[in-house]
């Protein structure tokens, strides 16, 4: 816009730029602060909060790895949330490809059903499977946990799934199949590798879905602690700096699956405007 | 469509059609397993809950939710926390989706990692942060008396506004990235044009940017809106017990006082209003979400 434009109206574009970068400065520097403050906590030496530090050390660290609450708790969330991920790709996967290129009646509003987990406020699911769960004396089992973290997590799977596939040439299927592939043949070695990348973004989604969700566990769990769980009673009995150490352990999982994304799926950036 | 198809079945020869017809079924067959799950593990559990607060056929326990000034109370004070984190949200994330749209690529791509990042570390790890920050001893409060701002710490957790700073964090991502998804929609040949017939900035704003980004905004307000109203995490840490929002309220009813008519029928106000205000927003916009559409 401005290659053309007079040097007058230049310096006012730049003016302008620069006026926005004052405004935006600030905002972004109140997005990420919680997140900064963290790390030096985390490596206090005192027992109480106290900022800044008023020396270095590990301790926190060791209090989380040498407590098997946090271990278990932290195993726990790993196994509910690596269930999960198969689990909402296993179902996910072919209601993704159903609704896409299905032509039945009621497709539309199986669709509304499938996604609608992400618009329900998730006390309401919890409190609901919670009574059903009760029922079924199914509290503390940890699969239970992954079966209701399957349902939040499906809307992510279908809606990147959904797209990837939509966005997909069936000529290219056609093809296979005009040359003597199975339709299972023609799935798994032309549509498959073509989706991939949106394979991962969705399971690294679904993984970060239940890995990080506190409300359905903290009915769920019963006396079994979930990482999310473990962290909330943390926050609410006492502050004590482990649960900072924590936080750092947490923000480094989620990245390393967020860097995986990036690497192998579709990116951050496309997970997060889908 | 189907049944049109089904006509020229009568076509000798294994016919498109039947072939079609065949693969239509197997699609939907694809279908049953996530059906089944959701039918189980969402819808049964769901309508068994609203189910729960009409039983023996009264409504009693929605007279209590809506009649009594407690309960009212609380209503109240979950849409106005929601009201006032939608409108803050909004105030911060124009500029941000703005600067996100119109800068460099390398500009461009800082300030996603920023907008981002937040979106996807732990909410728990956030709210405690938040608690660091604002306590009364906490960094904020230190750091304006050391600087003579203030000399009496600021209440500024345990209360309304520490659930409001809490929640505008946890939300914004949600109200940026619409936002800077409508203003990449704006064709800047439209911009120049308004420029060319002798607009100036401000007006070029108003007039042109401002409505073709308004898609974004109205969708950003909506989506941030019915979050805030659910919310929980954040009014049950930051608010200390204090700030009873509709979710810390179903939470108390069902694990503390073990009321779950009256939780049900909390919920079900709930669900119907969250509901409701995507049903009208859908309506007016005619987005949806979904797999197919």
């Amino acid at each position: 816009m401005s290659t053309r434009a007079p040097p007058s109206l230049r310096t006012r574009a730049r003016l302008r730029r620069v006026a926005l970068g004052l405004v935006c400065a600030p905002i972004f520097a109140f997005l990420v602060l919680p997140l900064v403050v963290v790390f030096p906590l985390s490596l206090s030496s005192a027992p109480y909060l106290q900022f800044p530090p008023p020396g270095l050390s590990w301790r926190w660290y060791q209090s989380y790895f040498g407590d098997p609450v946090w271990i278990d708790a932290t195993v726990r969330s790993l196994v509910i949330g690596a269930t999960t991920t198969l689990a909402s790709l296993a179902v996910g996967m072919p209601l993704a490809f159903s609704l896409v290129r299905g032509r039945y009646w009621g497709r539309t509003l199986l669709d509304r059903l499938a996604v609608s987990p992400m618009i329900v406020p998730s006390i309401i699911i919890s409190v609901a499977i919670y009574g059903l769960f009760a029922k079924l004396k199914l509290i503390g089992a940890w699969y239970g946990i992954a079966l209701a973290h399957t349902i939040l997590a499906l809307p992510f799977v279908i809606i990147i799934l959904g797209a990837s596939l939509r966005g997909l040439d069936e000529s290219l299927e056609q093809a296979a199949l005009g040359l003597g592939a199975s339709r299972w043949q023609a799935i798994r070695r032309v549509t498959l590798p073509e989706i991939r990348p949106s394979i991962v973004t969705a399971a690294v989604l679904a993984f970060i879905t239940s890995f990080d969700e506190l409300v359905v566990a903290m009915f769920l769990a019963g006396s079994q602690m979930t990482l999310p769980k473990k962290m909330f009673d943390n926050i609410r009995m006492e502050i004590d700096p482990t649960i900072a150490a924590v936080s750092v352990l947490q923000i480094l999982i989620i990245t390393i699956a967020l860097l995986i994304a990036q690497r192998f799926g579709r990116g951050a950036t496309a997970m997060a405007v889908e | 469509m189907c049944s049109a198809m089904t006509e020229a079945a009568h076509a000798p020869r294994a016919s498109p059609a039947v072939v079609e017809r065949r693969r239509q079924r197997l699609l939907a067959a694809l279908a049953i397993p996530a059906l089944a799950l959701l039918a189980v593990l969402f819808a049964y559990p769901v309508l068994r809950l609203i189910a729960l607060s009409v039983e023996g056929g009264s409504l009693t326990w929605y007279a209590k939710a809506l009649g009594e000034s407690l309960y009212l109370e609380v209503f109240w004070i979950t849409i106005r926390i929601a009201v006032i984190v939608t409108a803050m949200t909004l105030v911060l994330s124009y500029p941000v989706a703005y600067f996100l749209a119109t800068t460099s690529r390398l500009g461009a791509a800082l300030g996603f990692a920023l907008v981002i990042l937040p979106l996807w570390t732990s909410i728990l790890v956030r709210t405690y942060a938040w608690m660091v920050l604002l306590g009364r001893n906490g960094i904020v409060n230190k750091s304006l008396i050391a600087v003579g701002a203030i000399d009496e710490p600021l209440a500024l957790l345990h209360n309304e506004l520490g659930v409001i700073i809490g929640m505008v964090h946890v939300l914004m991502p949600y109200m940026v990235l619409p936002i800077y998804a409508a203003m990449r929609r704006v064709d800047p040949d439209l911009l120049q044009a308004a420029e060319g017939l002798g607009a100036g900035t401000f007006r070029i704003f108003r007039r042109v940017f401002l409505p073709l980004s308004a898609q974004g905004i109205y969708a950003g307000c909506i989506l941030v809106f019915v979050l805030s109203v659910g919310f929980f995490i954040t009014p049950a840490l930051l608010g200390g017990g204090r700030v009873i929002m509709i979710a810390v309220l179903i939470e108390q009813q069902v694990r503390d006082v073990l009321n779950w008519p009256f939780a049900s029928a909390l919920a079900t106000v709930l669900l119907v209003a969250t509901i409701a205000i995507y049903g009208i927003a859908q309506r007016a916009t005619g987005e949806r979400t979904g797999a197919a559409t």
